[in-house]
């Protein structure tokens, strides 16, 4: 029984950004990159799966440059098994990723379960996830906060507006998109990551999966910072004072009151 | 161009969001379609709404299936639809449900969409949107050039609401097949205490929270705030973390990202991951003891106070103010 967690790389969310030379990708200079924090959920999600499913092998995968092979090691370092490096260009679409993703997948062997995280914290689309199962003929549960597995469906819990929880009953095979909440992801013990860093990480081209790099729909023309606020109006005087005067400006001032 | 535009309604009524986006949608001298989905007959009393809003024809697709929402029914059903009405734009606001089933219909369509756009503008055959990344650290423009139909959904106030345009269209209805589903909902649980509260994600002000409230009980003091001046409240990542609200309620880049009108914090120092999520609310107010906090950079009045102090005193101003 094969599950597969798709993740990405992205910068931490501490990082700074800026626009590089070409106007319209970002300076990865300094950068520290991280497994993105909802595809962490959807690793854990994953491991707990197979600790209950001893049958289960988790092949991670990922698409995106030579960095992201890091990702994939602390993906394997938290326990999944085997490891799939799509080489994918920086700044690829929605659309290339999930379909070069679903076709690796059908290629290394059919599904049970494909975990992924509800989106990336970089370009945040939230589309792979559906996309992929679209690719693939599967139903997709986004933005999971629980699941609960038998033999062939796994009943759901996705958060919508509010707070409020959607249930579904989905069968098997589908994809399951984490929101944060689903799990405590682990962390990676040391031996584990020794482990980790001898387990073969399989190169797939674009090539092998009938794709090239100019089948994208989207890209991005240019890229720029938000414009900077105005200097902030500090309000004195005692609480009273304060309070009053920043009522008074919200009222008259801002006219957002 | 043709624009076609998803309207997402909830208990009859369409969402004020896909209100916005064809208000907008009427200035941009296009051919407007709106498209609305749901069991037969349920559908009818939209129409005299949707007409406020000027567009050129009303379609409704009227189905059991769609009695309840499920990604692939939906996404079927919208997609059958683009390609029969032969829409060249198309376009839904952002919500829960379009960010689930939207990606679908792109694949099924053979094309790219650009999510959570908070500009566009359509101009005879050349549509310009531009979407924040990293939580809104950046802006990028995108390039449609390759996509056909150009979809995108837009955020909710990110356009503004425009003038309503009196329209006369007669909603026909269409062909309508959602497939196998096997991906719909069963039940829709609200959370306890939730309801008729405005999503942060559709607030028009918030009133947010840190870990120095201490506690969830201490959430209390913003709560009443925020009901006073019909606010929604939100936390920072580390109140979340330390348990005194839902993750839910958390703004930041691994919560939600939001837009309100005025947003004030209350507690909150203004990491990276906060501002993030917060920065392109119209109008900041931050109160918080340290006059250093980054968050003050970000704001655009500022109180230094303790906020046990602060916010009781705000709320008996804005009760005093809204009471005339």
């Amino acid at each position: 029984m094969k599950v597969y967690v798709c993740l990405k790389q992205v910068p931490d969310t501490e990082s700074k950004i800026k626009v590089a030379a070409d106007g319209k990708s970002i300076d990865s200079t300094g950068i520290k990159w991280i497994l993105c924090p909802y595809d962490e959920f959807a690793v854990e999600e994953s491991i707990r799966f197979k600790e209950k499913n001893p049958g289960a092998t988790i092949c991670a995968v990922s698409a995106g440059p030579d960095r992201v092979v890091d990702a994939l090691r602390t993906a394997l370092a938290m326990g999944c098994d085997e490891a799939i490096h799509i080489a994918l260009p920086e700044n690829a679409d929605s659309y290339l990723t999930a379909k070069s993703l679903a076709r690796a997948i059908t290629k290394s062997g059919t599904p049970h379960l494909i975990f992924t995280g509800k989106q990336a914290i970089d370009d945040d689309a939230a589309q792979v996830h559906q996309a992929m199962a679209e690719f693939l003929s599967l139903p997709a549960v986004t933005v999971v906060l629980k699941a609960e597995y038998s033999a062939t469906s796994v009943k759901l819990d996705r958060e919508i507006e509010g707070g409020a929880i959607e249930k579904y009953e989905v069968a098997t095979p589908c994809v399951i998109a984490a929101q944060k909440g689903m799990n405590e992801p682990r962390y990676a013990s040391l031996p584990n990551i020794m482990k980790a860093k001898k387990k073969e990480i399989k190169k797939v081209t674009l090539a092998e999966l009938d794709l090239t790099d100019t089948d994208t729909k989207v890209s991005y023309s240019a890229m720029q910072l938000p414009a900077e606020r105005g200097a902030c109006k500090m309000i004195s005087g005692d609480v009273a004072a304060q309070a009053k005067e920043l009522v008074r400006l919200l009222h008259e001032e801002a006219k957002v009151i | 161009m043709k624009t076609v535009i998803y309207c997402e309604h909830h208990n009859g009524k369409i969402k004020k969001s896909s209100l916005e986006l064809l208000s907008n949608a009427a200035t941009w001298g296009t051919e407007v379609h709106a498209l609305a989905l749901g069991a037969p007959g349920t559908l009818d009393g939209l129409a005299a709404e949707l007409n406020e809003y000027g567009p050129h024809a009303i379609h409704f697709a009227e189905h059991a299936g769609l009695a309840h929402y499920s990604s692939d029914g939906f996404a079927k059903v919208v997609a059958d639809a683009a390609k029969s009405l032969g829409a060249e734009i198309l376009l839904a606001s952002v919500s829960t449900q379009t960010k689930d089933f939207l990606p679908r219909v792109a694949v099924k369509l053979d094309t790219g969409m650009a999510s959570d756009c908070t500009a566009l503008t359509v101009a005879g055959s050349n549509v310009q949107a531009t979407r924040p990344m990293y939580s809104g650290k950046c802006f990028a423009s995108v390039d449609f050039s390759k996509a056909k139909p150009v979809m995108a959904t837009i955020r909710p106030n990110a356009l503004g609401m425009k003038a309503k345009k009196a329209g006369s269209a007669t909603a026909t209805k269409l062909a309508t097949d959602p497939g196998t589903i096997r991906a719909g909902v069963k039940e829709v649980v609200a959370k306890a205490g939730a309801q008729n509260k405005v999503d942060l994600t559709e607030a028009e002000r918030i009133v947010s929270g840190g870990r120095s409230l201490k506690s969830s009980e201490n959430f209390k003091i913003l709560e009443d705030l925020a009901t006073t001046i019909s606010a929604t409240v939100g936390a920072s990542r580390a109140a979340v973390d330390a348990g005194f609200r839902p993750h839910s309620d958390q703004v930041g880049q691994t919560g939600k990202v939001v837009s309100p009108s005025l947003y004030m914090a209350f507690g909150i120092s203004g990491a990276i991951q906060h501002l993030a999520g917060m920065r392109s609310s119209k109008l900041i107010v931050a109160v918080n003891t340290d006059q250093n906090a980054p968050i003050f950079q970000k704001a655009d009045y500022g109180v230094v106070a303790d906020l046990f102090e602060a916010a009781p005193k705000i709320n008996e101003e804005f009760k005093k103010l809204l009471q005339h």
